[in-house]
């Protein structure tokens, strides 16, 4: 069941009962998060069903199209400030030319990932925070459950299609967006033309950046979703409850991109 | 129909039912009546398997609803509809997708029969012509209608109500109450209301209970309940001016 009962715990006697309750009272919020998450996996072989196709294009959309414009500027700019703080240091030893190089895998490696998770998180990861919020605590969720309509396929499983398909595809858009605006700097400010540009960015940079950067992109996806959505359905309180759950949805995505996109790294490149 | 044995429920510390002991017979209007925070709610989340009972035991017929799990728990649920106190339509569909969503996720009916079945259902709550409406653009007594007829689309045996007439002026309230007598009538099937309402409890109800502080005080016939010798039923009573004659009184000094 989604719908929990309410929780009225004694208060801890000492700052040791108080870490105790905050270790116990985290592992068990992560336990019903990856058990939504494994309903919402079970639930993917629906995601082509006549009932499920409409909904999943909308959250394609929702996903994609709408968080486009924001995807495009920040990736863009940090392009642009890479190649210009990177290009500058490299101007002193007349080693410019590889600023295709450092932004290329600036972007696959790490930039292009975590912006697009971040921004994914702080966009579409609270909009699903809050939408789900809104719903517990208006009983709409309750219904579902009286309905015996899974909340988790109805309403999850169309946002973690769309989340593992979206996240790499932006990401890689965003990724290649800015080693143009790398390429913008260079060539206005840098005096390294386009071709040599590119030349150096392509010849470096290895097929293992960009799998590793999307494999990363995907797990952030999931992540992004599965956190948002628990904190989601485990909203009380009412408005001030959503509020409460939409902020802690974005921090603690925000923590867990950093932490798994570190151990990610740690596993590929040692 | 449904069996409440000696059921327990902590909230924390606080005891939100205290051996609640009782039995809704098939085809009955049962209605729980109480103040607020006397456990009214959370009794009726109970029936529906919403909370699980600390102590004791439920029945929904002869299986036990508060330890059914799993495929168990979905069959059971499909004896019931229930219409919440805010409706609880989804708000990004219209009125029809609303009514249709338990047949369109539950069954394989074409959408003909689908479109058949709710108009069907609309119609008996007295809503026609706002298929493309959404729930925003309805007012509180539509919404509960279409609450309503989604409660009932999948023609359940058991219809519980979770404070129908709240928030509602009174003449849509008696209109509210003549669709759950309604319900009852056509439809034969078996009814929860919770409310604090006591002329719609007394209009609708085939029996009675009243219920404080988590205990049930009195279980009887709408006539017995309105002559009850229980002081608590008794203030109650008076609260909302209701006279033995189950009528609207208001003593002379009050209105001075």
């Amino acid at each position: 069941m989604i719908t929990h009962e309410p929780e009225f715990l004694p208060p801890p006697i000492n700052a040791r009962g108080r870490l105790g309750r905050i270790v116990l009272l985290n592992c068990r919020n992560a336990g019903r998060a990856l058990l939504i998450l494994w309903e919402a996996v079970l639930s993917l072989r629906f995601v082509l069903s006549k009932r499920s196709r409409p909904v999943v294009l909308q959250q394609l959309y929702v996903t994609g199209i709408k968080s486009l414009g924001v995807i495009s500027v920040v990736a863009m700019f940090t392009g642009m400030i890479l190649a210009l703080q990177m290009g500058l240091e490299l101007r002193k030893y007349g080693q410019e030319v590889n600023i295709g190089l450092a932004v290329m895998v600036s972007m696959l490696r790490e930039m292009g990932p975590f912006m697009t998770g971040l921004i994914l998180a702080a966009s579409v990861g609270s909009a699903m925070a809050a939408e789900l919020g809104t719903m517990t605590v208006s009983e709409e969720i309750a219904a579902l459950e009286v309905m015996s309509i899974s909340p988790v396929r109805f309403l999850v499983m169309p946002k973690l299609a769309a989340m593992m398909i979206m996240t790499p595809i932006l990401t890689f858009y965003a990724c290649m967006l800015g080693v143009v605006g790398g390429a913008i700097v260079g060539s206005t400010q840098l005096g390294v033309s386009v071709p040599a540009y590119i030349d150096n960015a392509t010849r470096w940079a290895e097929n293992k950046d960009l799998y590793v950067g999307l494999l990363k992109s995907f797990v952030f996806g999931i992540i992004i979703t599965t956190i948002c959505c628990y904190q989601g359905f485990a909203t009380t309180e009412g408005a001030v409850g959503v509020g409460r759950a939409t902020r802690r949805s974005v921090v603690v995505s925000f923590l867990s991109i950093l932490v798994v996109g570190y151990i990610i790294t740690r596993l590929f490149y040692q | 129909m449904i069996r409440f044995e000696h059921v327990i429920k902590y909230f924390g510390e606080r005891k939100v039912l205290d051996a609640v002991n009782f039995k809704v017979e098939r085809g009955e209007t049962f209605v729980i009546v109480g103040f607020s925070g006397a456990g009214k709610s959370v009794t009726l989340k109970h029936m529906i398997r919403l909370l699980t009972p600390d102590i004791g035991k439920i029945y929904v017929g002869d299986e036990l609803m508060s330890a059914a799990a799993g495929a168990d728990l979905v069959r059971l649920r499909e004896k019931f509809g229930m219409l919440f106190q805010g409706a609880a339509l989804l708000e990004w569909m219209s009125v029809f997708d609303n009514v249709a969503l338990p047949l369109r996720e539950k069954t394989n009916m074409s959408n003909a029969a689908i479109e058949r079945r709710v108009e069907e259902k609309l119609h008996q709550v007295n809503l026609e012509g706002v298929h493309d409406a959404m729930p925003s653009e309805l007012s509180g007594g539509m919404r509960k209608r279409v609450g309503l007829a989604r409660a009932i689309v999948m023609n359940p045996e058991i219809i519980l109500y979770d404070e129908p007439t709240s928030g509602l002026d009174p003449v849509t309230s008696r209109a509210i109450d003549q669709l759950i007598d309604r319900m009852r009538l056509e439809l034969k099937v078996t009814s929860v209301v919770v409310t604090h309402d006591l002329f719609s409890a007394l209009a609708i109800g085939t029996r009675i209970a009243m219920i404080y502080e988590g205990r049930i005080l009195e279980i009887s016939r709408p006539t017995d309940f309105i002559r009850s010798q229980n002081e608590i039923v008794k203030r109650f009573l008076d609260a909302q001016y209701i006279t033995k004659r189950g009528a609207w009184e208001r003593t002379d000094h009050e209105t001075q």
